[in-house]
């Protein structure tokens, strides 16, 4: 029997997810976690108030996350609005640094089908390497789960060759076991990657909701032989946090996701906690977080 | 939930785990500091309120299994010493404990929790040390459930006539009181705290291989200014208990350990007049159905047998799987197994810890040889193990039956046998189908299976989407040859009470 639907215990995934925050992540290894981390993190700017400066700006910032310290990796993209792909697109040049662009009315999702997907070909024809829809969490709540994949579906064919993450809102799905049902009917409509959060509801990503969905994944890849992407966003701003997700990914997907290619988080304020902690490793002392760019 | 894809796997480049050059990520050691620990290089007995030296002068030594060191010389105690701690306690039970009041008591054991509580890093590391668990279970789980007890039993200390309304509840007497070397502070507090909330008075026999836990907690008592004798701790082999259990003035036995010695200790009191708890050995079912929420009831197998290296007599040592998701349920656990770290018990991140005695691991090494030769297919990761101390790799039998006599022996150590059934009646007859009946677990969403199993499965404590769950609100103890009487909770007030007729 096919095991992608099976049920989630709310309680049995908390005391998981207790166990992974016990790992004690040192030294070397913490190192190298934290240099992981940065080159996993999707830069983003989703505001009202995005101008062309600011996106030009964030896009210096993903290149040169801090050039006084050594080793330090690139950020795997920048995450715009579609009419900032192009500003991005030209900011980053040959930098390898993807530009990725949310779409399909986001954040709500609540319009037309046709708007959706022009919204997804303007993204993809600025340039967008990466598309980040949303699904309609009304028409999933009420039981049109055909609805939902077919909208997934369209888009997936309207993004080309850019990789399509698709956004649950996790913190509109109520519980475990819709999140769930959704990560495996994006798997089975075309997600390359499936994401938690826009950022804008809360709770946005968390730790229970996250390990929920590697282990949609994982069953996926057991049962199709293809590997889906996973990426967190919202509310993952220090370098501790990161590292607990990356136990969570470690040991539930394995060596092979941990990379930016299959993982990312969606995160702004992320970088500079993790800076401030490889920063403190280079110099002995924590320093002034001054001494790191706000962009 | 059904749904019709319109998308074409086909078109989707398929990425294979080979193709991609995979991040090794190794955890650096993280070991807890040993620095703030006091350990002396010899402990006497506790008799009345003093550490005083054995009238047999023998000493033996407590070792850390994780490296074969020694760790201290412990106090032999002969029938003549257990004489003098016995007459201690009925000293103490007459002149001090059972005519105190009942709140003064309980003030008594709420300072000892918070000592507990207080020194619980010490207590922790020492228990590691000592008995070979991973710290991070006797951090998080051993020392804080101890002193927990405590505090719960230091409330009912003076509310016995709620616990027990229009009886009149009273003290036995002097209870001896035996346990285990898995979890030798949380069983000393098991045992010691409802004794001392009913007023009775206690004589404490640790176990051979893990005494020092104990003897810290005399310590502890001294300081927390007990009367004299109230609490004595002897220390010593299977002959000192023995010399506790047939001491004509002990009134109650409360025995923790295997299955022979608690038939020895029922028919050495046989007549006696003497009360007696057993809580002896466990063969549990694990049960999974094929509704159940599979990733969580990976990690309840998982936790049912490598939990204390499965040294726990509710260890859930038989694994039930339903057929049609057997295979699925296999694959998983045996990933979930390659992310167990097994080795140094002192490091935070060991899953799995050092064997607590070399005889255990003998034991143990030989159910793995018979289980071999009964014909069940046995499964190990292949990380390596450390080259000195005793310890063992997780281990899966599969393909066992009921006749197998690894399926029928309780093993205590992690080794899991996994046998596979269709239905529901079937399992409930299987996982009966035993001498022991102490703990069970039920892996279902649905609820009306979960009363069904729990009514039918004769065992003490059954476990629904969950696994070695305790509390010490809730009742333990077993049926059938997992003994009798019960731990914990209002329960646990009995066996140390009798009342006017």
């Amino acid at each position: 029997m096919s095991m992608l639907h099976h049920p989630v215990d709310q309680t049995g995934v908390e005391e998981r997810i207790a166990r992974f925050n016990t790992r004690s992540i040192k030294k070397e290894s913490k190192l190298q976690g934290l240099r992981l981390a940065l080159s996993m993190i999707d830069l983003t700017t989703l505001e009202g108030k995005d101008t062309a400066g600011k996106v030009r700006q964030m896009c210096y910032k993903a290149m040169h996350l801090a050039d006084d310290l050594p080793d330090i990796p690139q950020v795997a993209a920048v995450c715009v609005y579609p009419n900032h792909v192009k500003t991005a697109k030209i900011a980053l040049g040959e930098s390898g640094i993807k530009v990725a662009s949310v779409a399909t009315a986001f954040p709500s999702g609540n319009s037309s089908r046709k708007i959706k997907l022009e919204d997804t070909k303007m993204a993809v024809g600025q340039g967008a390497d990466e598309i980040d829809m949303v699904i309609s969490r009304g028409a999933f709540l009420a039981g049109d789960v055909q609805f939902v994949s077919d909208e997934i579906a369209a888009i997936k064919d309207a993004c080309g060759e850019a990789r399509l993450k698709v956004i649950l809102e996790t913190g509109e799905l109520s519980t475990l076991d819709n999140i769930r049902r959704a990560s495996v009917l994006a798997m089975q409509s075309g997600a390359d990657f499936i994401k938690t959060s826009t950022g804008k509801i809360q709770p946005a990503a968390t730790m229970p909701v996250t390990l929920v969905m590697l282990e949609a994944i994982r069953d996926y890849y057991d049962e199709t032989g293809i590997m889906i992407g996973m990426k967190p966003a919202g509310g993952i701003s220090t370098a501790k946090s990161a590292l607990q997700y990356l136990v969570m990914l470690y040991e539930t997907l394995g060596p092979e996701w941990m990379s930016n290619e299959w993982f990312r988080f969606g995160a702004s304020s992320l970088a500079n906690d993790i800076l401030l902690q490889l920063g403190k490793e280079k110099m002995g002392v924590y320093y002034s977080p001054d001494y790191i760019s706000k962009d | 939930m059904s749904i019709q894809s319109k998308k074409s796997t086909d078109k989707k480049v398929k990425a294979t785990k080979k193709s991609i050059p995979a991040f090794e990520w190794k955890y650096a050691p993280a070991p807890e500091s040993t620095d703030h620990i006091d350990i002396k290089p010899q402990y006497e007995l506790f008799i009345g309120g003093k550490f005083v030296k054995p009238a047999t002068s023998e000493y033996f030594e407590t070792t850390n299994p994780a490296n074969n060191k020694v760790l201290s010389s412990i106090a032999k105690a002969g029938a003549s010493d257990v004489d003098k701690a016995v007459k201690a306690a009925r000293k103490a039970y007459a002149q001090s404990w059972q005519k105190m009041p009942a709140r003064e008591r309980g003030k008594y054991l709420y300072r000892i929790a918070r000592l507990i509580q207080e020194r619980a890093r010490e207590f922790a590391v020492i228990e590691t040390l000592d008995g070979g668990k991973p710290i991070r279970e006797s951090r998080d789980i051993d020392i804080p459930l101890a002193a927990n007890h405590f505090f719960y039993y230091a409330g009912w200390a003076d509310k016995l006539p709620y616990a027990f309304p229009n009886r009149k509840p009273m003290p036995l007497g002097v209870a001896g009181q035996i346990i285990p070397w898995n979890f030798p502070l949380l069983m000393a507090a098991w045992k010691i705290a409802p004794a001392l909330a009913t007023g009775n008075t206690v004589v404490l026999k640790p176990a051979e291989t893990t005494p020092l836990t104990a003897l810290k907690l005399a310590e502890l008592i001294q300081e927390a200014g007990l009367p004299e004798g109230v609490v004595n701790v002897v220390t010593g082999f299977g002959d000192t208990g023995a010399a506790l259990v047939n001491h004509a003035s002990v009134d109650k036995i409360a025995f923790t350990g295997s299955t022979p010695v608690g038939k020895y200790i029922q028919k050495a009191i046989a007549g006696t007049g003497k009360k007696v708890t057993l809580e002896l050995g466990g063969k549990a079912a694990n049960i999974i159905f094929d509704d159940a929420p599979i990733d969580q009831a990976v990690e309840g197998i998982v936790n049912g047998i490598f939990f204390n290296q499965g040294h726990v007599c509710c260890a859930g040592s038989r694994l039930f799987v339903q057929e049609n998701i057997a295979s699925t349920v296999i694959a998983k656990l045996k990933r979930r197994m390659k992310t167990l770290v097994v080795g140094d018990p002192m490091d935070k991140n060991t899953d799995i810890g050092a064997i607590n005695s070399a005889a255990q691991l003998k034991k143990i090494q030989h159910y793995i040889q018979l289980g071999q030769q009964e014909g069940a297919e046995i499964y190990q990761t292949d990380q390596a193990l450390p080259d000195k101390g005793l310890f063992c790799k997780p281990t899966l039998f599969l393909g066992t039956s009921q006749s197998h006599r690894i399926v029928q022996e309780e093993i205590f150590g992690p080794v899991l046998t996994i046998q596979t059934f269709r239905t529901i009646e079937e399992v409930i007859e299987k996982a009966n189908n035993i001498p022991y009946g102490l703990s069970a677990g039920v892996w279902t969403d649905k609820g009306s299976k979960i009363f069904n199993l729990s009514n039918r499965l004769r065992a003490g404590v059954v476990w629904a989407n969950t696994y070695n769950k305790f509390d010490p609100a809730s009742p333990f103890g077993g049926y059938k040859e997992s003994g009798f009487g019960r731990e914990g909770g209002l329960h646990g007030l009995y066996p140390y009470v009798q009342f006017e007729h």
